[in-house]
């Protein structure tokens, strides 16, 4: 028999996972992704679970003078329907519309997506484009780490034993900022990223690039972004930027493989090219 | 609590779809379209699947499979360690009939004895109350297998490979002869040589295939399951377990989807699930398969590869086809020989050419074999013959549209298989309404205007132009000798026997209104039977579209002929109400006179056909269709997008308009997956490696762009009214339609499905660099 708890407070969620060994529970929020690995590793040991649906305050979104706080448990249809969000973080409301169909962003939440560390998640090269921060609660009370810092391995995260993501912060994106995301999948819905690109770039009053921000997903083992392409752009006016060095940026911080659903040749050709395209809108 | 939420819930969603499904029936519901008479229990749920049938003391079932692609089994060796006096183990020794599945050869074991063709072949069956403990005990199973050296999964290299699986790799070996040729390749002014490859591809049906069987106390043993062809299954059934057939009963439950995937891979499981059943002791014996083994192991379309030569004179005017058409079988035969012989005689098309040659052969390889899949052969000659025909109108600078009217087959011409066309062809009209709904021209020019902007997308617009024969090619239905009961009952009530399926194309609607027609009574007077081998006649398979075409004519002439029963026999009057047809019946129930009368298949007159030399006419009725594709593709990453889809058919007469139009959008959505989503990947020992449903890509409403179907209706075909068969038709235009508009658009030739972004990225890459 396995055991299903539902805390209704993080503090008590934080205490229920201090008093048990690492990986007894089975965090589960919205299930999107959890029902379906259940289902598939017939092998592997029952775990209990430790359903995260209960607590209201995972489920906020507070909007205020610095930026938005989006609870873990926000599912993916508030984010796309919330009128700030679409106003002022377009590409989180364009990622989360974009992620499985309507009745996965239905149940699935931003943290959850985050915290599958799937490196082909529709939402982290939005939130790594923004420069967004995490705010992870633990025994010891609550810290707050880039998000850029989250994944750090193959389906590996930060979080400690004991340690839950509660919610994710976004900046407004600078006054003048020009961004873009794109996801190609292997079809229009229902889809796992071949390759998603978001950017994000900061520009002065001569449309010089001040900082140039991406998150890409499906092209390296975690979402990543590309800091050889940012450092090269910084201080570029469009007409300065070779082409050719950008490719050559891409090639080096990305390191897409062939796998079931596309090549490494295509994801890299896409990428640049997105990233191209990308730029060329800063104009 | 909480349970009383979940189901008060339900009862709420169930009311609210009854008062949808009413609501909606109730709009459209006239003479013509009636409601499917499966239509609410399976909205509701509460249709019966074979995996949703409860047995008490039932045995669950799974099968132990080879690794190797080919090779010998040395020796199974079942760990000591675990109990096995709790599990029913079932080899090949235990077989007490013939190993062999039953079909056009006896070349395929039911399980591996010693030698064995290709990876994942059934081996050892292990039955056992717990489901758990199949999982645990498949673990404690080692086999001993010697790999064959060098398996061959593509058809060239099965071709030349130095060890073959059966004499020279080839099943079956076919000639098209028309014309000369060689001597018309001498004269030509413009031709094309092209290979074209097609990929195998997955039914998916929503339903997984399984089976129930039990060996009953009177020593019947019984089968319950998904499947299109009961007496297939009860004849393989016969042959693997030796018992005589009034022992054994095939009952087909609720089939929620097939294709041609459940044809003859269901005599496979129901031999499987029977072996079991006989070691069993009287208790039933479950075998379903989950998704992925479904998608690993039953048997998928055939790849092709063609090579072809297609020569026109300057006005446009085809000069000759020349065609060398090869599909891979596979390790067994199955039904490769018919599929080959669908796609020989459908490759040269629709149109009028002196000169004609087309070789054809079914290859052995060492994948899991290849089966029916709609359209059965004839989506893969075909996709080649028409993506040809633009790459030759591109070369002639003369429009695929204007190309094709020049060489349509008319009434009077002579057929590539040398029959002469009487008044049932319109593929000419097919065409002209195609260019005309779908606003060709126009939208041709549209496009090209959008092309020349600087817009992130370009667009193109492309056709396919086809025909396709319905029923048993040849003399196939003359040697199915089908035979389809009517019984009616003393309340009036009457029920049509067939063993022909409801797997969800809607054959029980259409068949139950072909007799209410016939015999002017409401719907809900007629029934069609549970397909039970011990009570319903052998009406032939279902497949090759053949169920509304050729047995719902049986139907209907089944119906004339109780009536004239009724009239003569009976007293009932010429004119006669519901009550009065009740009132005739119960007399003759009670004057003991029977009440069942039978048809069967006659051939049509002009049925003549050579199936050594391929000529004659090879089908009853063709349908004529034509095709149009509009397509966007994205210039950055070269993903494709269908715009608009249109589909013109000439089908005879359309019993069930609505049934037709859902067959046509189905068949269309599955060539929109065919031509750019579905990409079966293979393992190294050849068996499919994307066994998923998130990757193994279909197309979903969001991919699909609006399909608008145009019916057309000239009453010719041979079924009732005219009708022909429908189902297969849609499969054969899609993907020729797609490339055709992607060549157009992108200005490239393209030689293979599926396009995907990939493939059309590396051929704009390597274009680039060549230029």
């Amino acid at each position: 028999m396995v055991e299903w708890v539902r805390p209704q407070r993080v503090g008590e969620a934080i205490s229920l996972l201090s008093k048990m060994p690492l990986d007894h529970y089975q965090i589960i929020s919205g299930g999107t992704d959890v029902m379906v690995t259940q289902r598939l590793s017939m092998h592997q040991k029952n775990r209990d679970w430790l359903d995260l649906s209960a607590i209201p305050d995972l489920k906020e979104i507070e909007v205020h003078d610095k930026g938005i706080r989006i609870g873990a448990g926000v599912t993916l249809s508030a984010l796309r329907r919330h009128p700030q969000v679409q106003k002022f973080w377009p590409m989180l409301a364009a990622s989360a519309a974009v992620t499985g169909a309507a009745p996965i962003q239905n149940r699935a939440t931003l943290g959850g997506n985050l915290c599958n560390a799937s490196p082909a998640a529709d939402n982290a090269p939005v939130l790594l484009a923004y420069g967004a921060s995490l705010e992870i609660a633990g025994q010891q009370g609550s810290r707050i780490m880039d998000y850029a810092a989250f994944h750090v391995a193959y389906r590996k995260t930060a979080l400690a034993a004991a340690e839950l993501l509660v919610a994710v912060h976004i900046p407004y994106p600078p006054d003048k900022s020009v961004s873009l995301y794109r996801k190609v999948g292997t079809r229009a819905a229902q889809a796992i990223a071949k390759v998603g690109v978001a950017a994000c770039f900061q520009i002065d009053a001569a449309k010089t690039i001040v900082q140039a921000r991406f998150g890409i997903a499906s092209v390296a083992a975690i979402p990543c972004s590309l800091p050889t392409v940012s450092h090269y752009l910084q201080g570029k006016k469009i007409k300065q930027i070779d082409a050719a060095i950008v490719r050559k940026g891409i090639t080096h911080d990305i390191a897409p493989v062939d796998d079931i659903r596309s090549s490494a040749e295509y994801r890299l050709e896409t990428t640049s090219r997105l990233i191209w395209d990308a730029i060329q809108h800063v104009e | 609590m909480c349970e009383y939420f979940v189901s008060g819930f339900d009862v709420f969603k169930v009311r609210f779809i009854m008062e949808i499904y009413k609501r909606d029936v109730g709009a459209v519901v006239d003479k013509a379209q009636p409601k499917r008479v499966d239509g609410l229990s399976k909205i509701l749920g509460t249709a019966v699947y074979v995996d949703d049938i409860e047995l008490n003391d039932v045995i669950y079932a799974t099968t132990l499979r080879t690794a190797s692609a080919g090779g010998v089994v040395e020796e199974i060796f079942f760990d000591p360690a675990l109990d096995w006096s709790e599990f029913i183990i079932v080899t090949a020794k235990d077989i007490p009939g013939l190993n062999a599945v039953k079909l056009l050869e006896n070349d395929q074991p039911v399980l591996v004895d010693r030698v064995f063709r290709h990876a994942g072949e059934a081996l050892v069956l292990l039955g056992h109350s717990e489901p758990d403990m199949l999982k645990k005990a498949l673990s404690h199973i080692r086999v001993h297998e010697v790999p064959l050296a060098h398996p061959v999964f593509d058809i060239d290299e099965a071709l030349s490979a130095e060890n073959k699986i059966i004499p020279g790799n080839v099943y079956s070996d076919y000639l098209l002869e028309k014309g000369d040729v060689d001597k018309s390749f001498d004269e030509i002014e413009c031709f094309i040589d092209a290979r074209f490859i097609t990929p195998s591809q997955e039914q998916l049906y929503i339903e997984p295939q399984g089976m129930i069987a039990i060996l009953q106390n009177d020593g019947v043993l019984r089968i319950d399951g998904s499947m299109q062809c009961p007496y297939y299954v009860l004849d393989a059934l016969e042959q693997c377990t030796g018992l005589s057939k009034d022992l054994l009963r095939v009952v087909q439950t609720t089939t929620g989807g097939a294709f041609g995937g459940k044809e003859d891979y269901p005599s496979v499981i129901a031999c499987h699930a029977a072996l079991l059943a006989i070691k069993a002791g009287g208790k039933p014996v479950k075998l379903v398969y989950e998704r992925g083994e479904d998608m690993r192991v039953t048997p998928k379309r055939h790849p092709s590869r063609t090579m072809l030569r297609l020569g026109a004179n300057r006005a446009g005017e085809l000069q000759f086809i020349d065609m060398d058409f090869a599909i891979d079988g596979g390790a067994y035969r199955t039904l490769s020989p018919v599929v080959l012989s669908r796609g020989v005689i459908h490759a040269p098309g629709p149109y009028f050419c002196k000169n004609i040659r087309v070789r054809g052969r079914a290859i052995a390889t060492n994948h899991p074999p290849f089966g029916a899949f709609r359209g059965f052969g004839a989506p893969q000659s075909i996709f080649a013959l028409e993506v040809a025909m633009d790459q030759l109108a591109a070369k002639l600078a003369m429009d695929p549209a204007e190309f094709r009217r020049k060489n349509l087959l008319r009434s009077g011409d002579v057929s590539p298989t040398g029959d002469i066309l009487q008044n049932d062809c319109f593929a000419q009209d097919a065409l002209e309404e195609a260019l005309r709904v779908s606003q060709y021209y126009e939208r041709q020019a549209e496009f090209k205007h959008w092309n020349k902007q600087n817009n992130g997308t370009v667009r193109g617009i492309g056709l396919a132009t086809f025909a396709h024969g319905a029923g048993f090619t040849g003399n196939g239905e003359l040697y199915l000798a089908s035979r389809v009961l009517l019984q009616a009952h003393g309340n009036g009530q009457v029920e049509i026997l067939c063993s022909n399926t409801e797997m969800g194309q809607g054959a029980a609607t259409t068949l139950v209104q072909i007799a209410a027609d016939a015999l002017q009574l409401p719907m809900d007077k007629i029934h069609l039977a549970q397909t039970d081998t011990t009570r319903v006649p052998n009406s032939g398979p279902t497949v090759a579209s053949r169920t509304c075409m050729v047995v719902g004519e049986l139907v209907e002439r089944a119906a004339n002929l109780l009536l004239q029963k009724l009239m003569t026999e009976g007293g009932l009057s010429k004119l006669y109400s519901v009550d009065e047809f009740a009132d005739a019946c119960l007399r003759m129930q009670e004057s003991k006179k029977d009440l069942l009368v039978s048809a069967s298949y006659q051939p049509p007159a002009q049925m003549l056909w050579d199936e050594n030399k391929f000529t004659g006419r090879a089908y009853s009725s063709f349908a004529w269709a034509a095709y149009i594709a509009e397509v966007e593709i994205d210039k950055l990453t070269y993903e494709t997008r269908i715009l608009n889809f249109t589909a013109v058919q000439e089908i005879g007469h359309a019993v069930h308009p609505q049934i037709v139009q859902g067959q046509i959008e189905g068949g269309v959505v599955q060539g929109i997956g065919y031509a750019l989503y579905e990409n079966v990947l293979w393992n190294d020992v050849g068996v499919m490696a994307n066994d998923r449903l998130t990757n193994y890509i279909i197309p979903t409403t969001a991919d699909i762009g609006p399909i608008q179907v145009v019916l057309m209706e000239k009453g010719l075909g041979a079924g009732p009214k005219g009708a022909k068969g429908v189902g297969e038709l849609p499969m054969d235009g899609p993907a020729p339609a797609i490339v055709n508009a992607i060549q157009q658009a992108l200005k490239m030739n393209i030689d293979q499905i599926p396009v995907m972004p990939e493939l059309l990225m590396k051929l704009a890459c390597s274009e680039r660099v060549s230029q």
